[in-house]
């Protein structure tokens, strides 16, 4: 344990505000959202929901995800979120907000499918105790305030033609609003023809290398 | 071979008291006993593809131990085979152990369908009385071929055992083992290295080899020659070991005047618990499976066995019995409300008794909590159990990847603390598996999806997998608008478990690319029902539906951090 660590940890006894650390994010999404310890992130797709969760998995958290009875598990293994270290509470009715609160004090990142609408003072609360607890709270539809908003714009499968092909890759816009004015769009394979979401980035034409030219040899 | 004195019982000597005699019993072709064949079967079990043991009824047409599956079967073409279950047979021959045990103590295994014991010497008259006491308890459970053997040691008493009579028994005298032991083939020592270079040498008696010089023997045959030859000569040097009787672990209270509420139970049992906890981590365990009985006027209302994946501790078995009588309770509650109980009447009985037996053990040194890396795991099991003591037992679920065709079939979820088995493993091949990327939503109760031709006619699979229109529209439920098909691949039929009434199903799948509107998602039409559908039967069609999003309506976003409107 190094001394930054130890003076956030005394910051945190005494309730002064700490600097907030980064979580791991997942490359497609690097430099559109940098999720920090407490935060809320709203996203409004179930794609979204596990590139968010596989950063922080795939660094060794453990996640919940609380009321998605839908959430396609096997594509989560796709993501590369650890299953070893995901709990899923799919059934919640009316005491989703005590299951919320508890997964909070024990998980380091929380996914949620608020099946009513959160009065902003409840939203504030549990920011505090997200805060307090370092913990990373994904919201998968309509939150009073979120820290960003991850938001699919656009998605294009590739891969099936008319009764032939199969899908292999979609070239989706996420788009991300981080602050009331900032709002950044980035393309990106979700997933490649490799199963591997990334950015899509023009790759610059390979010039072909230049032949020796031909000379006699006799 | 001269035959072996049998032993009168009138001239017994008095026993001293100093050395105890040893008693064998035998049950011969215990694995054909256990398998519990009729007697006037011919069968025979097998190991390694020859004949391990065989009924007497093989054995009257020529089936020997020892002989190969094909020489077997011609002798004796109508002979059934069995396969070699060593644990089936040793649970069986527990039960010999313990009714053995209930007459003498101190009896030990030796193998299934043999075990030695102490005779005593006076209880039941002797130890002629004592093998007929023992034959006739055995008998009483349903092996009726048992034969009992005496002599001063274990070897020379399991060798008058095999040369006893049916239900009968051969008495060694004392300090006679070494003559009774002289006239038998050295085979009997079962080495059949050993065996082999003594017949080799000339030497074809127990006797012969007996009169050997013992620093000879250790010389010529090394340590294990020089065992046997102890043996031989009639000096057992193993003594018997009695059987551990394995202790009681388990722990339970009963409740005078009967409790109502779990909450009383669970507060009643702490101190129980809490030793049972304790008696485990005295004997160097812990509990990694235990059992729960609840009972109910004097009957086990409930049982249950929880599984834990690392181990328990008090508090994590008092959850559990919290969980279980609360279950309880829901069904009581359930059974009240369908009208089964009147109103006048108690709700249930009281709960007089529980009972926690651990069914599963391990090493507690297994578990040993390491120096570093478990803190944020036990805060993380003290979460969920916090969600599971709101919602129930079922609500938190751990998951592990399987094998499986169909997305859903891919994922096996258990309730988070138990142990999770996979049936399929999933590195194993899936023929027909649905291709990667698998979807990222898949609804567990899937949505009655519809897709049409061109003429708005519905696209069907018949049972040669062929369609009978191209689909052009789809819409995802009833209530959702149509919407045109982008692309669309398939059908891939399927059909699994065929030899399954059950879990036979006929599917054939699609994938449809849409071009507005919802999200991707996974819908089926027309499952499966009832019975297996016949080969002939068209495809009910499970449909794939991903939709490209191209133009997609803003909801309606919150105002209060003037979030822009688009």
């Amino acid at each position: 344990m190094d001394l930054d660590e130890l003076r956030q940890r005394m910051a945190r006894l005494e309730g002064r505000p700490v600097d907030t650390a980064t979580v791991p994010v997942h490359p497609a999404l690097a430099g559109l959202v940098t999720p920090r310890v407490g935060g809320v992130y709203g996203v409004d797709a179930a794609s979204l929901v596990l590139t968010l969760l596989s950063g922080p998995s795939a660094a060794g958290a453990w996640c919940g995800v609380v009321g998605c009875p839908d959430l396609g598990v096997a594509a989560a293994a796709e993501a590369g979120i650890d299953l070893s270290r995901l709990v899923l509470v799919p059934q919640v009715d009316e005491a989703w907000w005590e299951v919320v609160a508890a997964l909070v004090d024990a998980l380091a990142v929380v996914v949620v499918r608020p099946p009513a609408r959160v009065a902003p003072k409840d939203a504030a609360r549990l920011t505090a105790r997200l805060r307090s607890r370092q913990t990373v709270l994904v919201v998968w539809g309509e939150w009073p305030r979120c820290d960003a908003r991850l938001s699919l714009v656009s998605s294009d499968w590739a891969g099936v033609g008319h009764g032939h092909g199969r899908l292999r890759s979609r070239r989706a816009v996420i788009e991300a609003c981080t602050d009331v004015t900032v709002t950044r769009r980035r393309e990106v394979w979700l997933p490649g023809d490799d199963l591997v979401s990334r950015p899509v980035q023009e790759r610059p034409v390979q010039e072909r290398p230049a032949r020796a030219p031909v000379r006699s040899v006799s | 071979m001269s035959a072996p004195t049998l032993f009168d019982p009138a001239q017994e000597p008095e026993p001293d008291g100093v050395r105890l005699r040893t008693m064998v019993l035998w049950c011969p072709d215990w694995p054909v006993v256990a398998a519990q064949v009729p007697v006037t079967t011919p069968a025979a079990v097998l190991a390694g593809g020859e004949v391990l043991a065989c009924s007497p009824a093989a054995r009257v047409e020529g089936v020997r131990r020892g002989m190969r599956r094909r020489d077997a079967q011609a002798r004796c073409p109508e002979l059934e085979l069995l396969d070699h279950r060593p644990d089936v047979e040793a649970r069986l021959f527990d039960d010999v152990l313990a009714a053995v045990e209930d007459l003498t103590p101190g009896v030990a295994p030796i193998r299934p369908g043999l075990c030695a014991l102490r005779v005593p010497p006076r209880y039941f008259g002797g130890e002629r009385e004592t093998a007929a006491v023992l034959a006739e308890r055995v008998v009483e459970l349903g092996v009726w071929d048992v034969r009992a053997g005496v002599a001063d040691g274990v070897f020379a008493a399991e060798q008058a055992a095999r040369r006893a009579l049916t239900q009968d028994v051969l008495i060694v005298p004392p300090g006679g083992s070494a003559s009774f032991l002289a006239d038998l083939p050295v085979e009997v020592v079962d080495d059949a290295a050993l065996t082999g270079l003594l017949r080799r040498l000339g030497l074809r008696t127990l006797g012969a080899f007996a009169s050997l010089a013992p620093a000879d023997v250790v010389t010529r045959f090394g340590d294990h020659g020089s065992v046997l030859h102890r043996l031989a000569r009639g000096e057992d040097p193993q003594p018997v070991s009695r059987r551990q009787a394995p202790p009681e672990l388990g722990v339970g209270r009963s409740f005078e005047p009967p409790l109502e509420t779990a909450e009383a139970v669970v507060f009643s049992m702490r101190t129980a618990v809490e030793e049972l906890v304790a008696q485990l981590a005295g004997h160097g365990l812990v509990g990694t499976a235990v059992r729960i009985e609840v009972d109910v006027d004097g009957a086990v209302a409930s049982a249950r066995t929880w599984r834990h994946p690392s181990w328990f501790d008090a508090a994590g078995l008092l959850d559990r019995l919290r969980w279980q009588l609360a279950g309880r309770t829901a069904d009581l509650q359930k059974a009240s409300d369908d009208g089964s109980h009147d109103g006048t009447d108690r709700p249930h009985g009281g709960i007089d008794g529980v009972r926690l037996v651990p069914e599963e053990t391990s090493a507690v040194g297994e578990h040993a909590v390491s120096l570093f890396g478990q803190g944020p795991d036990a805060q993380v099991d003290r979460g969920v159990a916090r969600v599971q003591g709101l919602l129930g037992h079922e609500a938190a679920q751990a998951v592990v990847e399987q094998g499986g065709r169909g997305p859903g079939q891919r994922v096996h979820t258990a309730p988070w603390g138990e142990r999770v088995d996979v049936a399929r493993p999933a590195e194993r091949p899936w023929p027909g598996q649905v291709p990667a990327p698998a979807p990222a939503t898949v609804f567990a109760s899937p949505a009655a999806a519809v897709v049409v031709g061109a003429e708005g006619q519905p696209v069907r699979v018949d049972a040669r997998g062929a369609m009978s229109a191209e689909p052009m529209q789809f819409r995802s439920g009833p209530e959702a608008d149509w919407q045109p098909v982008a692309a669309w691949a398939g059908p891939w039929p399927v059909d699994e478990h065929w030899w399954d009434e059950a879990a036979a199903r006929r599917i054939a799948r699609f994938q449809v690319v849409g071009s507005t509107a919802a999200p991707g998602c996974w819908s089926s039409r027309a499952t499966t029902g009832g019975p297996r559908p016949a080969m002939t039967d068209p495809f009910p069609a499970e449909c794939h539906v991903l939709v490209a999003r191209s133009q997609i309506s803003r909801p309606e976003r919150d105002t209060q951090r003037g979030w822009r409107p688009r």
